[in-house]
Parts: C-alpha cells; sequence; structure tokens
C-alpha cells in the first residue's frame, strides 16, 4: 500500500522530525483519504488565484516546519470570502517564523473528530477515534483500540463516545455517514500497521465528517 | 517450554542451603518442603555433610536422582555455575531466588543467565523471585511455614512481577474463602514471563481463572500478551501498577498526549475482553466472582432485598458502574406476588429491585431467585441478605445455592461478614456461590463478568 510517493514525502520529512500539513494531506490523498481541495500557496497571487478557481469561503493555514500546533499560534483562518482578505491573511501568516507559506483550501464541513495512531512501546500501533477540533485534549472524549482494527471495532469506538450522539444526529442535524465513516478508520489503522517504523504518532484533526463525506482537513504526522 | 514439573515436581533440589544459618532462605525451602509437601528434596552445599539426618550433596550432580525443580539461592556470581550443573545433571527447571542482577542494574550477568538457560532449552523462573507456590505440591517461597497464610485449594491462579503484593494476595484469597491452584513470582521475569505462564495456566487442569499482577510489559510483549490471553477460554485478569503518565514529548502530537502508557493499557484490555482490575478490592472481588462464574455476562441485573434501603444503594451502585436493572413485567410480578408469604404480599415492591421486606423468610427469597432466573431480560442476580431479619435462617445461603444449580444464572450475595452469620456465609460458599461483604463488592463482582465481553 506504501508507494513510493508515500516513501518519498516520509523520508524527505525526516530531517524536520514531522511532515509538513501539504505532504501530509499528499500522502494522506496518495493512499486514497478525502483530503480538501487545497494549494500549497507560497505568494499571496498564488493564493487568490486557488481561491478564484474554488470560490471563496477558504480556509488558511501556516505552513512552517517551527509550527506543528497551528491553531496556538492564531495560524488557521477560517471563512476568508474575499481576496482583500485572502492578502491580508498572507501578509500576517508570512511573518511566523520559518514561513514556508500557506495551505489555502475549500471549506468543508461536519462533525470535527480526531483520528489518530500511536506505535506504543508495550503494544505497537494503536488508534485513537473520538471528539476532535482545537479542544481534543480538553474534551478527552476518545477511545483506542490496538491495531489493526476491522469495522466492527469501529463501531465499538463510536459507542464508546460520550458525544457519539453527535454523529448519530443530534438535534436535526443529519447523521455522519458510518458507510464512509467506519472504512475510513480500518483503511487508516491498516496504513498505520504499514507505517510503524516510521512514525511516533499522527494526527488527523479535525475530520469533518457529515452525511456525504468525511475529510481529512489537517493531518501531523511525527516521525521517529 | 514445558512447566508441568516445575509445578508439579517430584524431586527438588534446593542450592544454597546453610549447614549453620536455619533462617537461610535455602534452609527455609528445604524444610518446608522436606516436612509438608509430597516432594523429595536435596540439598546441595560445596562442602557437603549432613543437614537435618539428610546427606547434603557437593553439586547438583551429585544428585543420585533427576531432578525436576532446582531452587537456586546462592549469591549472584555464583549462580551462572551452578545452572550449567543443573543444566549437566538434567534438571527440569529452575528458579533462581537470588537477587543482585537487573533490579540492581547488573543486568550483564542476568543476561548470561539467560543465555545459558536459553542454548539449553531450561525454563529459568526469576532471577530476584520467590518462584512457585503450588497448592499442596510444593512452595519455594523462603517464608516461614508458620508465618505463611495458605488459601484453600482452589482453581485460581496468581502470577505476579513482585513476590511481595503476590504473598498479600494470597492473605485476602484466604480471608475471602478464594481458593488457589498456582501462585508464581516471577521477579526480574528474565526468560519466562507472563506470556509464557499464560500459555501453561490456559492448559492446566487445576486453574479456570488467571491472574495477573503486572507493572509493565516489555517492547511489544503486551500485543502477543493480550492476543494469547483473548484467545484463552478462561477468564484473564490483570492488574496493573505504576499508571504515572511520563514519556510523553512537550512538543508532540494530541494523540500522543492522550494516549499515555495507561490509557493504552486500559483501553486494550478491555478490548480483547481481559478483565482489568484497578485495585486490590477489584482484584479480590473479581477473582472470587470468576472462580465461581467463569463466563461473561452483558450486566443486565436483577437485585433482591429485605430491606429498601439496600435496593436503593445497590441499583445506584449498579448504575453508577454503567450496569442495568431491568424492570420486572407486570405479569411476572403478580405471579411472583401469589407465591409469597401472606404477610408480605401486600407490601412487597417486586419491580426490581425486588424489596421482600424485613419480614421476609427464606422461601421468599427462594421463590424470587427463581423468578429472576427465568427470566431472559436478566443475566445475574445480586441477593442482598440480612441475616438479622426475624424469619430468614441459617439455611438461606444453602438453599438460594440451589436456585444457581436448577437454572444456572449467576447469583452473588451480599452478607455482612460477622462470625455470628458465618453458617450463612458458608452455606454460599461451599456451594460456590460467591458472597461479599459488601455491596459495592457484589457489584463489581456482575462487573467482573461484564469485563470478561471484549468491548
Amino acid at each position: 500500500m506504501l508507494t513510493d510517493e508515500m516513501k518519498r514525502i516520509i523520508e524527505d520529512s525526516k530531517k524536520t522530525g514531522w511532515v509538513l500539513e501539504p505532504d501530509a494531506k499528499k500522502l494522506f490523498t496518495l493512499a486514497g483519504f478525502d483530503v480538501p481541495l487545497f494549494a500549497w500557496a507560497k505568494t499571496p497571487g498564488e493564493a487568490t488565484s486557488f481561491a478564484a478557481d474554488t470560490g471563496y469561503p477558504v480556509v488558511a493555514k501556516v505552513v512552517s516546519p517551527k509550527v506543528l500546533h497551528k491553531s496556538d499560534v492564531g495560524g488557521v483562518i477560517l471563512d476568508i470570502e474575499n481576496d482583500e482578505q485572502m492578502r491580508g491573511v498572507f501578509d500576517r501568516l508570512s511573518s511566523m517564523e520559518a514561513f514556508d507559506g500557506i495551505v489555502v483550501e475549500e471549506t468543508v464541513r461536519g462533525v470535527e473528530l480526531i483520528i489518530g495512531a500511536k506505535v506504543d512501546v508495550q503494544f505497537g500501533p494503536v488508534v485513537l477515534m473520538g471528539i476532535g477540533g482545537v479542544g481534543v485534549e480538553l474534551y478527552s472524549d476518545t477511545t483506542i483500540r490496538m491495531a489493526p482494527i476491522e469495522r466492527k471495532d469501529v463501531h465499538s469506538m463510536i459507542g464508546c463516545l460520550k458525544a457519539r450522539k453527535l454523529l448519530e444526529g443530534f438535534r436535526g442535524a443529519e447523521p455522519v455517514n458510518m458507510e464512509i465513516l467506519v472504512p475510513l478508520v480500518v483503511n487508516f489503522s491498516k496504513l498505520v500497521m504499514e507505517l510503524e517504523g516510521v512514525i511516533e504518532s499522527i494526527d488527523l484533526n479535525p475530520v469533518l465528517c457529515s452525511s456525504t463525506r468525511c475529510v481529512v482537513a489537517d493531518a501531523r504526522i511525527i516521525l521517529t | 517450554m514445558y512447566f508441568q514439573k516445575v509445578f508439579e515436581p517430584k524431586t527438588l533440589a534446593i542450592v544454597g542451603l546453610s549447614l549453620s544459618n536455619e533462617r537461610h532462605p535455602a534452609n527455609v525451602i528445604f524444610n518446608k518442603n522436606h516436612f509438608r509437601y509430597p516432594v523429595k528434596v536435596f540439598g546441595v552445599n560445596p562442602r557437603g555433610g549432613m543437614y537435618h539426618k539428610q546427606p547434603v550433596y557437593s553439586s547438583v550432580s551429585e544428585i543420585p536422582e533427576k531432578i525436576d525443580l532446582a531452587v537456586i539461592a546462592v549469591r549472584a556470581e555464583h549462580v551462572p555455575a551452578v545452572m550449567e550443573e543443573c543444566i549437566d545433571s538434567g534438571a527440569g527447571a529452575v528458579t533462581v531466588i537470588s537477587g543482585g542482577f537487573a533490579e540492581v542494574g547488573n543486568r550483564e550477568l542476568q543476561d548470561r543467565l539467560v543465555a545459558i538457560a536459553k542454548e539449553a532449552r531450561l525454563p529459568f523462573i526469576g532471577p530476584n523471585c520467590l518462584g512457585i507456590y503450588s497448592t499442596g505440591q510444593v512452595d519455594t517461597f523462603f517464608l516461614p511455614s508458620e508465618r505463611m497464610v495458605r488459601p484453600e485449594p482452589g482453581n485460581v491462579a496468581i502470577v505476579s512481577q513482585s513476590g511481595g503484593i503476590l504473598v498479600d494476595q494470597m492473605v485476602k484469597f484466604a480471608g475471602q474463602g478464594i481458593g488457589l491452584s498456582r501462585a508464581v513470582s516471577i521477579g526480574n521475569k528474565a526468560m519466562v514471563t507472563e506470556l509464557d505462564m499464560l500459555d501453561f495456566l490456559s492448559r492446566d487442569d487445576m486453574t479456570d481463572v488467571i491472574a495477573f499482577y503486572l507493572e509493565g510489559f516489555g517492547r511489544g510483549e503486551g500485543r502477543e500478551f493480550v492476543r494469547a490471553a483473548g484467545k484463552c477460554t478462561k477468564p484473564v485478569i490483570v492488574m496493573k501498577a505504576g499508571r504515572s503518565p511520563g514519556g510523553v514529548r512537550a512538543v508532540s502530537s494530541h494523540t500522543a498526549a492522550i494516549a499515555g502508557d495507561y490509557p493504552v493499557f486500559s483501553s486494550v484490555l478491555g478490548q480483547f475482553g481481559i478483565v482489568e482490575a484497578r485495585n486490590e478490592f477489584e482484584m479480590v472481588s473479581f477473582c472470587e466472582s470468576l472462580s465461581c462464574y467463569p463466563r461473561s455476562v452483558t450486566g443486565s441485573v436483577g437485585i433482591i432485598t429485605g430491606s429498601g434501603g439496600h435496593g436503593v444503594v445497590a441499583i445506584d451502585t449498579c448504575a453508577a458502574g454503567g450496569l442495568n436493572v431491568p424492570e420486572v413485567p407486570s405479569d411476572l410480578q403478580e405471579t411472583l406476588r401469589a407465591k409469597l408469604s401472606g404477610s408480605i404480599q401486600p407490601i412487597a415492591s417486586l419491580a426490581n429491585p425486588i424489596d421482600l421486606t424485613g419480614s421476609a423468610c427464606d422461601d421468599d427469597f427462594v421463590a424470587a431467585a427463581t423468578m429472576l432466573s427465568k427470566m431472559e431480560a436478566i443475566d445475574s442476580m445480586i441477593v442482598l441478605l440480612l441475616p438479622y431479619l426475624p424469619d430468614v435462617t441459617s439455611d438461606v445461603g444453602a438453599r438460594l445455592s440451589q436456585v444457581f444449580r436448577q437454572e444456572e444464572k449467576p447469583l452473588i450475595a451480599y452478607v455482612p461478614h460477622v462470625e455470628k452469620y458465618r453458617m450463612i456465609i458458608e452455606g454460599f460458599q461451599l456451594n460456590n456461590v460467591p458472597v461479599s461483604r459488601s455491596i459495592e463488592g457484589a457489584v463489581l463482582m456482575v462487573e467482573a463478568m461484564r469485563r470478561c465481553l471484549p468491548c
């Protein structure tokens, strides 16, 4: 399942210690995951031209080998409505340490989940799933299984979440499409088994889940 | 590795026997086995001579019989040579009591022992351990016989890294009337690990429940252990000590921050239907429950009580633990009501908890337990038995146990543990029905069966 191109992304990221978001998204695209349409823009012009193709609103995120947690430093801007805002955002993000462009991407909506993995000393690769977003460690509504896992394990993981009703269609919202989410987690666990030797941990956070898509909106791969 | 002879040896060598110090660990082990167990014991000391009218052999190779188990209690630096002797004379297995290895930083010496034992395919338990206690067979613990508390023979085996915790658990087993098959302290687990013990005990006819106290697994060892334990048809209970979060790097992923050692450990045990005991109280409750009912339930509980208050406490405790207490349908309630004593018919409430009131007699408890046993929506029962109720007799334990015999639905009793109620308690325990000394403990006993279900 690991293609040469995926291996090359990991190899090239080793000096940073983790895989930059655009590269990580590339890797997950290659592995067959649904990722938002995005561009890695190095100039304001590249950013506005991507937005012109996709249509506003868009999301912008800083790319920097020094910024692992982008939200913590104000490096994620949602709902950019026009070219003027886009240029302002680019200008602001470009002052960040070790700035290496921005990711501009389509706006996707859905329930924010985290799907993660860690290579545990005692048990090897484990998969984590739960309520994602910036408050993930605050709510700590997550569940863990040893990888690889099967479909029934994903159902049991969802059943363990306190906020599982959010996925089942809470207060009139459409339920998350389990026919998409469940195989996504199973495939993620398979990929993790193949990456066991090179990763310390992975966060897919948020994975934006709705009745039509489950989109990996951000990916963080920490290498060994 | 072959362990049958380790736990049921016919011949035992004690290496390191002292001719002058009666309190030497080797002497304690020699004496207790020589006097109390059906095993031929041979003392070994390089100086030879006589000890308690028995010849002392100058080396293991001098012993005229083939040795099933050799207990080595000499100074650490002499252990490799003794182990070579054991191998040369064809000993079946070795347990190294001596300390002074990896636990004090002397890993090299320990690795040498492992290399020697592995090459000869000699099972080697320890070092730095108490070794083996096999009920009625052998006891290599260097604790004087008169100080030991020995549980009744039974079907629970305990494996522990720590010898101290192991002995403590045995005291608690004895106090709670839990029967023991084998107890093993694996110490530094240099060669024989939890996984080897799991493999042996899962096939051991004397054992139905396997309990582990452990401080952690080596690299990747946990993965193998949970896979094997998940396949084991006997309940496996694990209590882990050492839950400090340490090891998470300051800047890392959310996943690494959340999935620390202990959360992973706990989740993975649940995934494979291994019963995690979070403290000693749970450990003892789980061992008692599963030794009587080595099976899983989904946790739908029927509660029978002679006091409304006890029923309320039990239902609260069940709810806090995520156990269901389904309501008894009204037609069944009325059928039961007709079978109860005339005096309680108008006052008993039968929805679940079934409150038979302080005027209930043995027959009423039996009628209620029989009815709940036949209800499909209920898979376990808790009987809160108050022996001070005037119409409850000392037969009630034995009589309720009969209900389990006939209907086979797990039944757990709560009886206050004071001496004057002993006959009721034994009425349950001798009939293999677990009895808790607290309501909370009784609920934990149901929880034990529920944790056997993989989640």
